[in-house]
């Protein structure tokens, strides 16, 4: 099945020896100039790649007070070491979040600071050389910016920060990725990571509105570009095409149409993902994040609703309002912000996340849930890595811990959660969130994935679990292909609003169904 | 006047001179580069006063270290809060009797704990150096610097317990030194090896604190993982350079 070893998934997991040089030049495929050019990037590498990359460098610690810090706090103290997916699947101590910082961190010291100017043995700092830069190419590449070891760091150091400007600094010398940037690339010119066209859209919008008719006898829409409507859905392209993604897409359909409320996608704005994230790109993730304020202005919607996307999520929830004026509480004077802000009701958070809306119909007593239509199920909770420690849901920490399982719980009879140590915001990432989900890396995705495969593998022995419920597409993505390599069935991950679909029971859906149940059974007699 | 005093003398206006000025270049490089983006690492506090006590729990418990590793976050915290008590001991070499802080300084819980506090910075340490000499992963990542800054410590603290508990210095004449530098009014030195010892190296922390890796105790108080309060969606967070931008992009 695969040309690496797949690690073993172990009782007690324990913290595992290092094993140097052993992801060793694995590195994703590179950009070509089509796919770094839109971006503003050069092309190929550059010629003074090293003056431009050092440059790049300056002015980044010069824009981002994270990067400077981080890059002068660390004490070695060797807390995050084994805190790593990447690292205790793979064994490769350039994957300790500290080890990956130390291949940038040394060259910072060279050039930046007074001891690695005069004493660079003494302070392990080191000249920029192809081979440091290939190396950041491979080992920033190993990296899902899951922040992990940014919740153990005594000063709360976050590799993410570090792995996001060393791939910015790539980009400048003409070493993008190419699977993040051909993926920007095709936002700017379709409007999605998928390029799915406006009229693809609609076609596959209509299938899945005669399908949960088939379902269900009942008319659930899915509108696209209707002006005048109260919600805008922005949601991960995944969601319009991938298994269990477009489950949970249903599933959102369904609980708006119990909710009574006018809600539009856009085709303009067809994608939550937002991708310049991962290559740190502070100029592109704007210009992506506008897509969303430019379609809510052109649609005249009040309200803005993000499906189930992790990565999307935090940018949405944390970077929106900053990049685009997506959110409340600008400043009276900030004419950027105010021409969407004073449009948007204040009585919503914006972006509200679609599980504190479907949270909140299920308080309110809103929805008609038969929970024993998943009693077939026994679930257990991925908390994904950029929804746990990047964002929040509801209006107390820790919500976006306690919200999802409670959808779940309200929906499912049987629940139980993964070993505390994985779970929250101590989570292992899926393994191929950070723009690492293509199969040009799938030995880092499938060696990454194991702390999660162990402790899910455990409640499955323990417990009976037979699905993993998440709320993100890169986790739904990532889980379907790895879950294979360690012997467990690819449709155990679902989505959430898939359980939610499940159970719930759409207003005049009791009678058409037995009406139709009953013509069949005629049919068969 | 010996050659020394002198020396010693100026040797510790230029090591001061240095960490003040080196550390308040640090800190205010630090201040002035913006933070762009709310990346606080959740869950994280609503408010600003929530913030103020994540810090605090930080800076007095090493919350998130107690959370990563047991062992380290003893000697390390043991290590740091032993400093502490050494430091307010040494308070008295200081202050003269007239100051508002004497009758705290001088204080007997205040002196015998600071006493023994050395001990305790040796401990800890010594087990922060085994880890970093025994466990793998630290010893892949640490760098002759790493050791040595251990090593310096080490070295504050042994000398510094050896006076206290082997061969005392005159600790009247030396007091006399400190407040001489005070009021630039240079005194004499008592020339014992271990209090030469004990100052040439808390000298030289003072002077290498601005240029390493001791910037973490500063640092922390900048992180914006743990200094930011979580308020994306009901505040707009916007750093200067990223203000210009706005106008180039909007209702395209």
């Amino acid at each position: 099945m695969a040309d690496f070893e797949i690690p073993p998934l172990r009782e007690y997991p324990i913290i595992p020896h290092i094993k140097e040089g052993s992801m060793e030049g694995i590195s994703p495929f590179v950009a070509k100039p089509d796919h770094n050019q839109p971006l503003g990037f050069p092309g190929e590498l550059v010629e003074n790649w090293h003056d431009v990359a050092i440059n790049k460098m300056g002015d980044l610690l010069g824009r981002y007070r994270s990067f400077q810090v981080y890059l002068d706090s660390c004490v070695k103290c060797g807390a995050c070491t084994d805190k790593c997916h990447y690292f205790l699947g793979s064994q490769d101590p350039k994957n300790m979040p500290v080890g990956r910082q130390d291949l940038l961190r040394s060259v910072y010291r060279r050039y930046f600071t007074f001891a690695g100017k005069y004493f660079p043995k003494l302070v392990g700092a080191r000249d920029l050389t192809k081979e440091v830069l290939d190396d950041w190419y491979s080992y920033f590449h190993q990296c899902s910016q899951c922040r992990r070891c940014s919740v153990f760091c005594p000063y709360g150091i976050d590799t993410a920060e570090i792995s996001m400007a060393a791939r910015e600094i790539l980009d400048s010398v003409g070493v993008g990725q190419k699977y993040c940037n051909e993926i920007i690339a095709k936002v700017y010119k379709i409007g999605n990571n998928l390029g799915l066209p406006e009229p693809a859209l609609r076609m596959t919008l209509e299938d899945l509105e005669e399908e949960i008719f088939e379902d269900t006898g009942v008319k659930v829409r899915l509108p696209l570009d209707e002006e005048g409507a109260d919600i805008l859905l922005i949601t991960p392209s995944a969601d319009f095409f991938a298994e269990p993604h477009i489950d949970g897409l249903v599933g959102y359909a369904k609980v708006f149409h119990e909710a009574g409320v006018s809600w539009t996608l856009s085709s303009y704005a067809s994608e939550a993902a937002n991708f310049s994230m991962f290559i740190g790109s502070y100029e592109n993730m704007k210009k992506q994040a506008e897509r969303i304020r430019k379609a809510a202005l052109d649609l005249g919607v009040k309200r803005i609703v993000h499906g189930e996307c992790g990565h999307a999520w935090r940018v949405a929830y944390s970077f929106w309002n900053t990049l685009a004026g997506v959110g409340h509480g600008a400043d009276a004077n900030d004419k950027y912000a105010q021409e969407l802000q004073q449009r948007l009701d204040p009585n919503y958070p914006v972006p509200q996340h679609i599980c504190e809306f479907t949270w909140d119909m299920i308080q309110k007593n809103q929805l008609n849930i038969d929970k024993s239509a998943n009693d077939h199920r026994v679930l257990t909770f991925h908390d994904s890595c950029n929804v746990a420690r990047a964002s929040r849901m509801g209006d107390d920490p820790g919500g976006q811990f306690t919200i999802p399982r409670n959808v779940i719980k309200a929906v499912c009879n049987n629940y139980v959660d993964m070993p505390a140590d994985t779970i929250k915001a101590a989570t292992f990432c899926c393994g191929g969130g950070g723009g690492l989900l293509t199969d040009d890396l799938m030995e880092v995705r499938v060696k990454g994935a194991q702390p999660r495969m162990e402790a899910l593998h455990s409640v499955v022995e323990d417990s009976g679990v037979t699905n993993m419920a998440a709320i993100c597409a890169i986790c739904k993505s990532q889980f379907t292909k790895v879950l294979p390599y360690y012997k467990m069935p690819m449709d155990m991950i679902v989505s959430v609003h898939q359980l939610v679909s499940d159970a719930l029971i759409l207003t005049g859906q009791g009678e058409q169904s037995e009406e139709a149940e009953e013509t069949a059974e005629q049919e068969d007699a | 006047m010996s050659f020394l005093s002198v020396a010693y003398a100026v040797l510790f206006y230029v090591a001061i001179a240095i960490f003040v000025i080196g550390l308040a270049y640090r800190i205010n490089k630090y201040a002035r580069t913006p933070a762009p983006l709310k990346i606080p690492t959740m869950p994280a506090p609503t408010t600003r006063g929530g913030v103020v006590l994540r810090l605090g729990r930080e800076v007095v418990f090493f919350e998130s270290l107690f959370k990563a590793t047991k062992w380290t976050w003893l000697f390390g915290w043991l290590f740091h809060f032993s400093l502490l008590l050494a430091f307010f001991r040494h308070l008295r070499y200081a202050l003269t009797p007239d100051s508002f802080l004497w009758p705290l300084v001088s204080l007997e819980v205040v002196q015998s704990f600071g006493k023994y506090a050395g001990l305790g910075m040796v401990v800890g340490l010594l087990g922060l150096l085994g880890r970093r000499i025994f466990v793998d992963r630290v010893r892949y990542i640490s760098a002759p610097s790493d050791y040595l800054m251990l090593l310096l410590l080490i070295g504050i603290a042994g000398s510094g317990l050896s006076m206290t508990f082997i061969s005392h210095t005159d600790i009247v004449t030396l007091k006399g030194f400190v407040l001489g530098l005070f009021y630039f009014d240079p005194q004499p030195l008592p020339t014992h090896p271990l209090l030469i010892t004990h100052l040439t190296l808390v000298a030289l922390l003072l002077i290498i604190f601005p240029i390493s890796k001791l910037l973490h105790a500063p640092g922390l108080f900048f992180s914006p993982t743990r200094n930011q309060v979580d308020n994306a969606r009901d505040k707009r967070h916007l750093a200067p350079w990223a203000a210009k931008l706005d106008t180039t992009g909007g209702n395209q």
